[in-house]
């Protein structure tokens, strides 16, 4: 028996940083816009996909400890994934890296973490926020998106898009289950363990470095320090030197960029980064490895391996083949 | 002019030009970005132009994008524009009273003159706008009468006020919302850089020229979109 009903999930505890990212606001760059967007686009990804959403579908980011929400107007599937959190529905435990049904009323909890830094939430439908330039991308810094940019608190509603058909079994009143094929949807991320090798290629600016610079960045372990949000990460580790210093004329810096300012101490630039940038960067994390520098937590170490712009790609199509499950 | 193809990580393709603060250089980054823009290529997500530079943003695993470098040198062997579309003209008023100028007795100690010759050497230049970045709307504009060109303060403000205007490192601008910042702040405009709900959110492009006039504070209160009136 099905019955059309608005859904939504409403925020109890926000957790620490819970926003709502898409894939970014592109486009606007030129104008000072920054991108935003998920800092795990592997996992915002794959949950969109596990419960049926175009991949660019706004989902909710959860940053180290994990928000409640409650589904209300009608049952919401939803399916949880990057970071391994003890998620339960109404106290009992849900499996991450699949879809469940939250019933109306009922509250989904994002509880103990016990690896890796951020998890995706999505819900069938996908956020129906308004779009700021394209995009419903939370920018914290410049107050962008929905609930002008700032992290989620507690009674925010966040309504979904479409009228969900629910359906209800006649016996008991429950809502029916869902039949899961996960590895069918993709396979999960590899998550850290306390640090991560990232793969990298060399950037524009390389030659404005000593080699002993490049040989230290392949071959050191750096720190993630706590000055380190979804702006960039803040690096500790033995100084990356300059040729001929630090300043470069303004010039725009994608994410993974490695930039290094006179204190020779690097930043890896994230999500929310700035548009431009004034320091020289020496190497560029690549895009198949962004999403396990996001799974990164203060205190965490980072290494570099280099590597070339066509194993960059084929790692890039392995990580889209593995988003199907295809494992090879 | 010399342009250099050179990758900037496996998403991005960084077109770079000569290494100067120059509006002929800044003309041709332009003038490029408007071309690739223009060509409406699918695999290309963003065009982001710097001081002597264009990024190019595209999605690597898109149609076309294992040949995007090729097409993109393409582009830079075609002839510049012959003569480079001149930016608009935009006119910002600009309060310079104490309250809105607390760096302008540094920037005077700085130039070796009263404060009104600070404010009279940043009115009399006509800017142009090198690059729009940092924040929404921010406008990087030069160049600065030398005399007053002050360094960037030597530890940032944790915030700076919006509408601030302020000089640093050869440069001026208008800070678009409340952040930090390191630049000598001497005046207030009453004008947002950068307003979401306006018809035209953003005050300036690259490209534009800029010219500042002054008014008092009465005329700032009476203008204001900061709310501050």
């Amino acid at each position: 028996m099905g019955r059309r009903v608005s859904r939504a999930l409403v925020v109890g505890r926000p957790g620490m940083l819970t926003t709502v990212q898409d894939r970014g606001r592109w486009g606007y760059q030129g104008l000072g816009v920054p991108v935003a967007g998920p800092m795990d686009w592997y996992s915002h990804d794959l949950a969109n996909r596990l419960v049926g959403n175009d991949p660019d579908a706004a989902a909710l980011e959860v940053t180290l400890i994990g928000p409640e929400l409650i589904a209300d107007g009608s049952g919401v599937l939803c399916a949880v994934t990057g970071a391994a959190f003890d998620v339960s529905v109404e106290g009992r435990p849900v499996p991450l890296n699949c879809p469940f049904e939250v019933a109306s009323g009922s509250q989904v909890r994002i509880g103990a973490r016990r690896a890796g830094a951020r998890a995706t939430l999505a819900a069938r439908g996908g956020f129906d926020l308004p779009k700021t330039f394209g995009s419903r991308a939370m920018h914290l810094v410049s107050r962008m998106g929905p609930f002008d940019g700032r992290a989620l608190r507690p009674g925010d509603r966040l309504p979904l898009i479409g009228t969900g058909t629910v359906t209800v079994n006649p016996e008991n009143g429950h809502l029916g289950t869902i039949n899961c094929d996960c590895h069918r949807s993709g396979l999960p991320l590899d998550l850290p363990d306390g640090g991560a090798r990232v793969r990298i290629v060399p950037a524009a600016h390389r030659e404005r470095f000593t080699t002993d610079a490049w040989d230290t960045l392949t071959s050191a372990r750096f720190t993630i320090t706590p000055q380190s949000n979804r702006m960039g990460y803040r690096l500790s580790g033995p100084p990356l030197t300059h040729r001929r210093g630090a300043d470069i004329l303004s010039e725009a810096m994608p994410i993974g960029a490695l930039q290094v300012p006179a204190s020779g101490q690097p930043i890896l630039l994230m999500a929310d980064r700035q548009t431009t940038g004034g320091y020289a960067t020496l190497a560029n994390v690549i895009t198949a490895d962004l999403p396990t520098a996001g799974q990164l937590a203060p205190g965490d170490w980072i290494e570099f391996a280099a590597c070339t712009h066509a194993e960059a790609i084929a790692a890039l199509r392995a990580r889209r083949r593995a988003l199907s499950g295809d494992r090879s | 002019m010399d342009a250099r193809l050179v990758p900037a990580g496996d998403a991005a393709w960084l077109i770079e030009l000569p290494e100067r603060l120059d509006a002929a250089v800044n003309a041709r980054a332009i003038d490029i970005a408007a071309r690739v823009t223009r060509a409406k290529i699918p695999v290309v997500r963003d065009v982001v132009v710097g001081f002597r530079s264009v990024m190019v943003y595209v999605d690597p695993l898109g149609d076309g994008a294992a040949s995007i470098d090729v097409r993109l040198r393409a582009m830079l062997d075609e002839p510049a524009a012959a003569a480079a579309a001149a930016g608009a003209l935009v006119d910002v008023p600009v309060c310079y009273e104490p309250a809105f100028a607390p760096d302008l007795p540094d920037v005077a100690m700085f130039a070796g003159c009263d404060a009104e010759d600070v404010i009279a050497r940043h009115l009399a230049v006509e800017y142009r706008v090198f690059v729009v970045g940092f924040v929404p709307g921010f406008a990087y504009m030069a160049p600065v009468d030398p005399r007053i060109a002050a360094p960037r303060r030597p530890s940032p403000r944790l915030t700076v006020p919006a509408g601030s205007v302020a000089i640093a490192a050869g440069q001026t601008g208008i800070y678009p919302a409340e952040t930090p910042g390191g630049w000598n702040i001497i005046g207030r405009s009453p004008v947002k850089p950068f307003a979401p709900d306006r018809a035209e959110p953003f005050l300036f492009r690259a490209g534009d020229r800029v010219r500042f006039h002054r008014i008092p504070e009465r005329a700032y209160r009476a203008a204001t979109e900061w709310g501050d009136a």
